[in-house]
């Protein structure tokens, strides 16, 4: 396993070499250069020209050009942003990445157990009304205009029945009067989300060796112990409104995200099921008798996730350009929102910051599902 | 020369040939037509390409080209733009007074231009760099594969706003860029794994013990074997070829005179989505043909996996 591991990360490491390879060659391909961003005014005189090339090291030959920009990149340095002018651009994207990754990890976990339930539910159940609206539905929502559907989650949710939100990471009026920063609440907030999940995975993990009906019995009174504290703890902080107020913003995107993700995983486990269910072991499990409930949970369901995990792996870089559409059209401040208007207002260094960001964030997240799916998958351990 | 004997027998091939491909394609056929979804999108697919066709023959006949061009016309018949759907117009008109269902069905031949523009592109490639792989393994098999590692993980829509903003890509260019993309990324290893099923049968050795060439075993009788299932990923290269088009020409950074995407983003700069249901016709329609069509292709997709893939078929026994 850790041998596998290894290899994983050697080639993620190489793939990040490529990337910034990669940035740097779309920075020499366009036409022009950064420092012809300063020095487009014909006033400038050429020896000013000049030393603001030299600044850039534009005037040293191409290789050393590569050699000063993977250092760069090595380093974190991915100069300043235009608009944003005295930032740099690292500020910036360290400023947005936090709501980037909560909204994705949100959206990524709700979809993919819909997905996989639902999934589960219609290829037990062939050719039943449940099959033709769920393949359908679920056709529609993966293919779905997403920029359109947010568009309408909003004028529905947002405007016309006024629950949540248009859009925005907070509400400012309601922030006025606060003592503390939006970005230290919002990483109180991922924190406590990150030890509940930590937390859950281990009662699971742990009640998994007790009989089923044991393990709703215990679970089910924990997840609402679990509930109280972290209300109780943010309650008492007095931060609990701000908290609830980005909370608030943030149900719509997600709610949103996920619909339009759940419905490949949900596919996939019908096909995967479908095929599984061929086996003779699930006839052997049938004819011992077993409950149906049982059959389908417990012998069919666990062998039809592997395929279900892989092209989980393959749908990460779907659900993170989803994740850029929905934070543009729910005007979300992440990182896709950061790239979108640095393309439009033509700030380069962060337009390209951002591209780099939104690569190494893919990378980590297929390193995640790899380490996943060497636990969920004994076949790879032993390899 | 040869006798007419010998000439006779090549023709009897042919035909015998001919024959069998024609009872496959018809049991294909009976397969892909018993399955609903499939016919719905094929049927939808159809309804749109009619349209693409009908647009320059109507252009060219009952609406003239200063009220109904879809890119500078101007609907000099109506007071107030947008218009309400009226009988002149039957979509209404947009913010700029154009034509609605002028621009819908226009831009409905660039979608279907972009979409198989891309999926040939990506099949092609595909196909046969999955071949190749699969024969030689190794050193190309593992470069093929390592590549389409790398390719998989990249946020396309990221790439593509990047690569827009910096060389600003027309509709050939992007449906260029996004056959790349896919021929040497996901599709590739898909079809790869199916491409090593096939290197194992016997009548792969049985063209080698022939004498066959290199070439002529992967192109001759390993590349058919794949068409099926490169079929099954034209469909799906469409709809994600449609969709990116879409996204792209919405954020308004495309290169292009008129799309759906773009009829959207004149709706929304226009500040009318708000409007809800008072401006529907602005919105409604080129949402619901980007979505429409490209599920239709998947639709029509998931109809040939069970084709293609018969372990998928609804089983009678149980």
């Amino acid at each position: 396993m850790t041998a596998y591991l290894i290899r994983r990360v050697g080639q993620i490491l190489v793939t990040l070499f490529l990337f910034t390879t990669l940035a740097f060659f779309l920075i020499q391909a366009q036409p022009g250069s950064y420092a012809s961003f300063y020095a487009f005014n014909p006033d400038i005189p050429p020896e000013v020209k000049a030393k603001i090339e030299a600044a850039f090291g534009l005037d040293k030959p191409l290789w050393q050009q590569y050699l000063i920009h993977l250092k760069n990149y090595g380093t974190g340095n991915f100069g300043v942003s235009f608009r944003h002018y005295p930032q740099s651009v690292v500020d910036v994207i360290l400023e947005r990445l936090p709501r980037t990754v909560m909204l994705f990890l949100t959206a990524t976990v709700v979809s993919f157990y819909c997905g996989f339930f639902l999934g589960k539910a219609i290829a037990w159940k062939r050719g039943g009304v449940l099959e033709y609206t769920a393949t359908i539905s679920g056709a529609l929502l993966f293919t779905v205009f997403t920029p359109w559907f947010g568009l309408m989650m909003i004028w529905i949710f947002a405007f016309k029945l006024g629950w949540f939100p248009l859009g925005k990471f907070l509400d400012p009026l309601l922030w006025r009067d606060a003592t503390v920063e939006a970005n230290a609440v919002f990483t109180n907030m991922i924190l406590t989300a990150a030890a509940v999940s930590v937390f859950l995975f281990i009662a699971v993990l742990v009640t998994r060796k007790f009989a089923r009906r044991y393990q709703g019995r215990t679970l089910i009174p924990l997840l609402g112990v679990v509930a109280l504290g972290v209300t109780l703890v943010w309650w008492s902080s007095g931060a609990g409104y701000l908290a609830l107020d980005i909370v608030r913003h943030m149900v719509l995107p997600v709610a949103t995200l996920t619909l339009i993700s759940f419905a490949g995983t949900m596919l996939i486990t019908r096909n995967s099921m479908l095929e599984t269910l061929r086996e003779d072991y699930i006839m052997a499990a049938r004819a011992k008798g077993l409950p149906e409930k049982e059959v389908r949970d417990r012998h069919a369901a666990r062998n039809a996730l592997l395929p279900v995990v892989t092209s989980f792996v393959f749908s990460l870089a779907f659900a993170i350009d989803g994740g850029v559409i929905i934070e543009a059209i729910f005007s979300w401040p992440g990182m896709g929102r950061t790239l979108l208007d640095a393309v439009l207002s033509e700030d380069l260094p962060l337009a390209i910051g951002a591209f780099v960001f939104v690569g190494v964030f893919a990378l980590a997240a297929h390193l995640v599902a790899d380490v996943l799916y060497v636990y969920l998958d004994p076949r790879i351990r032993y390899q | 020369m040869r006798d007419q004997g010998a000439i006779n027998g090549l023709v009897k091939i042919r035909v015998a040939r001919l024959r069998l491909a024609v009872r496959g394609l018809k049991s294909g056929w009976t397969l892909f037509a018993s399955s609903k979804i499939g016919l719905l999108g094929l049927g939808i697919i159809l309804s749109f390409a009619l349209l693409a066709v009908a647009h320059p023959i109507l252009m060219a006949t009952v609406w003239d080209a200063t009220t109904y061009d879809p890119v500078t016309g101007y609907a000099f018949d109506q007071v107030e733009q947008p218009a309400p759907p009226s009988w002149r117009h039957l979509l209404g008109t947009d913010p700029l007074g154009r034509d609605v269902l002028s621009q819908l069905m226009s831009s409905t031949a660039s979608e279907f231009f972009l979409g198989i523009t891309a999926a040939l592109v990506t099949v092609t490639i595909a196909t046969s760099i999955g071949a190749i792989s699969a024969y030689y393994g190794g050193v190309v098999d593992a470069l093929f594969m390592r590549l389409a590692d790398i390719i998989i993980m990249l946020p396309t829509i990221s790439l593509l706003i990047v690569l827009t903003a910096l060389f600003g890509l027309n509709l050939f260019q992007l449906a260029l860029v996004l056959g790349l993309l896919g021929g040497f990324g996901g599709t590739t290893v898909v079809l790869k794994s199916q491409a090593l099923t096939i290197k194992v049968k016997p009548y792969i050795e049985a063209a080698r013990v022939a004498g066959g060439s290199q070439f002529h075993i992967i192109f001759v009788h390993i590349v058919p074997n794949l068409l099926p299932l490169s079929l099954l990923y034209m469909m799906f290269t469409v709809t994600a070829a449609i969709f990116s088009e879409a996204v792209l020409s919405f954020f308004g950074i495309l290169n292009i005179r008129m799309s759906w995407g773009i009829m959207i983003n004149t709706a929304s700069t226009g500040g009318y989505l708000l409007g809800g249901t008072k401006f529907w016709w602005l919105i409604v329609p080129a949402g619901a043909s980007i979505t429409l069509l490209c599920s239709a292709f998947y639709l029509v997709g998931r109809a040939l996996d069970e084709v293609v893939n018969p372990r998928l078929r609804r089983q009678w026994d149980s």
